[in-house]
């Protein structure tokens, strides 16, 4: 079966055709979505042992030879990646349950969904770089959906910025791949990889390198232009930006590994330094956010910027034990930050607030919610047990490998910075004297949004003691990342 | 004071099929010469607006009864379901089949599938376009 590749893609397409039929039915929409989530994770399952026994997994649409047709490659990079991504929907999507609210699931919230994750699986699956665009629209059209979706004023007011700015980025997409088409004329990664490597990446390659930086950065939000994201990511409701959280600046991360990795290999001095101070900008600029805001979901927000900037240090590294913790850190970042997004979307409902100045106590009513928030919170900084620990190791030692030390020790220290942020969240919420309370929380609606939370946590606590059983996967995604002739090789042979 | 459309509304009505008839040959021509189902779509959508300007849209409701909604979730699912087709033959997602038939009226034709995966495309658009203006149009 090798089109096998391809059903966590076709599946969430699938489903979300048939979701604009019914669209004021909630258990029709509800029960749907999840039928179709758990089919899609059930296939991508069967997608990462299946690369992990027989290696990356090809298909060229139209059965036409490589390079001329749209190539998808499933490496374990992606098999991963979309496992996860779904995963993550599944939990988001039961968890929207209890709060998104009944006038949204009735105007195809349900549907967006499930683009969007058609959009990310695709934009993680595809080996075409100007696929790779058409994924990046179909997921971020879906995001405009869904954060404008409510028609709420803050999210009128946000929404508009967020299109703005991912339309430029958009069009400067387009720019450098046309730069790049016109220079080694084809649009196959593989066959760029391999033509890149041809006339070993003259200056005009280095320039469309910085200016991939410049359009996957925008959506995946390094350093200069992080500006748009935070004020962006708190106008949506709770599970619509834990969804966002989660997934979509994971994108843009891994096209900047992708491109990274496989493409602009020739000019390390100038490429990957770049990458390398961007990355440690953006996580001082990610700390100075998370420690200045006194509202929950801000903090959170930051959090996501810190991670996007030590995920792409390590993939700065270039080497393979720096990959192997980046691809860690990556999967654990995604799956931390939903659960995070999901704990704190349940504080707020219980405090009526975001504002953590007004909260306190919550430990006498909600003890669980409060020790399941302090192992999120352990597990996002890496205290060893919990999943963040070993990623965060790995990219450290692969830093001081490579030479890096002042920068390696700085990430390290930006542990500390997290774990004092997110500890203002747990001392201020949580203890001390009683503070404002939400009077209309509804128990059941709470245990609603509670039980997928509590899921993802203890998920995630599994991802931490688990690494032993993890590495052979991780291992193999950082090989492909290293050797390039591995991808090439696969996709120009499964042409044949 | 009361206005009199009677001759927009009488041209409107002939140009109707006019335009209509052009893009149902835009989109067959679309394989060989300029066109296909994007066009297609595109000029059929404007057909209706026609009839839009020159009625109004209650009117055109009712002499076209159609979820638009719904003509871009079948046009979606016409789509992938000709891509999805070649899967369950064993070959590789999106290929496509032709093959040359002697129809009765037409003599010898050829047929592709990509006909109908233009055809999902076409429904796409024309659903897409009269939503944005039904939707616009309805707006107080």
């Amino acid at each position: 079966m090798n089109n096998f590749l391809l059903l966590p893609i076709i599946i969430p397409f699938f489903f979300a055709m048939i979701l604009m039929f019914g669209q004021k039915k909630i258990a029709y929409q509800r029960i749907t979505t999840l039928l179709g989530l758990v089919i899609s994770i059930i296939c991508a399952a069967g997608l990462v042992l299946n690369v992990y026994e027989n290696g990356p997994q090809i298909v060229t649409f139209g059965n036409w030879p490589v390079p001329f047709g749209i190539t998808m490659v499933s490496d374990m990079v992606a098999a991963l990646l979309v496992l996860t991504t779904l995963v993550l929907t599944f939990f988001i999507v039961w968890y929207g349950f209890g709060s998104i609210g009944k006038e949204r699931e009735q105007f195809f919230y349900y549907p967006g969904v499930m683009f969007i994750i058609t959009g990310v699986n695709g934009a993680f699956t595809t080996g075409d770089i100007f696929n790779l665009f058409v994924f990046f629209e179909v997921l971020l059209m879906a995001s405009y959906l869904l954060i404008v979706l409510g028609g709420e004023k803050a999210q009128l007011r946000e929404s508009i910025k967020y299109i703005l700015v991912n339309v430029i980025s958009s069009a400067l997409f387009v720019i450098t791949v046309a730069y790049l088409y016109s220079v080694v004329g084809t649009l196959n990664m593989a066959d760029i990889s391999l033509r890149i490597a041809e006339i070993n990446q003259p200056g005009i390659l280095t320039v469309i390198a910085v200016l991939f930086l410049l359009v996957f950065g925008m959506k995946a939000a390094i350093f200069p232009i992080y500006f748009w994201l935070p004020s962006a990511y708190s106008a949506p409701p709770i599970p619509v930006l834990a969804l966002f959280g989660a997934l979509l600046t994971k994108v843009g991360v891994y096209a900047i590994s992708r491109t990274y990795t496989l493409f602009f290999t020739h000019d390390l001095s100038f490429t990957h330094e770049l990458l390398l101070i961007l990355a440690v900008i953006t996580i001082v600029a990610g700390c100075i956010g998370a420690l200045a805001h006194f509202d929950v979901k801000q903090i959170i927000i930051y959090n996501i910027v810190i991670a996007v900037g030590v995920i792409l240090f390590g993939v700065a590294q270039m080497n393979e034990v720096a990959l192997e913790g980046a691809m860690f850190y990556l999967i654990h970042d995604m799956i931390i930050k939903a659960a995070l997004f999901m704990l704190i979307g349940i504080v707020i409902y219980v405090t009526g607030t975001t504002n953590l100045r007004k909260m306190g106590g919550l430990i006498q009513t909600y003890p669980a919610l409060c020790w399941f928030f302090l192992i999120a919170a352990f597990g996002l900084v890496g205290v060893p047990p919990l999943s963040g620990f070993i990623g965060k190791l790995l990219i450290i030692q692969g830093g001081f490998e490579a030479g890096n030390t002042w920068s390696s020790l700085l990430v390290l220290a930006s542990s500390i910075i997290v774990l004092l942020s997110v500890m203002r969240i747990f001392i201020y919420a949580f203890w001390g004297e009683k503070g404002q309370l939400s009077e209309n929380v509804q128990k059941s609606k709470y245990n609603r949004m509670f039980i997928p939370t509590v899921l993802l946590v203890i998920l995630s606590i599994f991802y931490g003691i688990g690494t032993e059983w993890l590495t052979p996967f991780m291992g193999d995604a950082a090989k492909i990342l290293i050797d390039p002739s591995i991808y090439t090789d696969a996709v120009m042979k499964g042409g044949e | 004071m009361k206005t009199n459309d009677v001759i927009i509304q009488f041209t409107a009505k002939i140009v109707f099929f006019m335009i209509f008839f052009y893009a149902v040959h835009i989109f067959f021509a679309g394989h060989y010469t300029p066109g296909g189902g994007f066009v297609g779509g595109l000029v059929t959508a404007s057909a209706i607006v026609l009839l839009i300007v020159a009625f109004d849209l209650k009117t055109v409701q009712t002499i076209l009864p159609i979820n638009y909604i719904y003509m871009v979730a079948c046009g979606l699912i016409l789509a992938l379901g000709t891509a999805a087709f070649s899967m369950f033959t064993g070959k590789p997602f999106f290929t496509h089949f032709f093959d040359y038939f002697n129809l009765p009226i037409l003599g010898k034709t050829s047929l592709h599938t990509a006909a109908l995966f233009d055809l999902g495309v076409y429904l796409v658009v024309v659903g897409v376009t009269m939503t944005i203006i039904q939707t616009i149009g309805e707006d107080e």
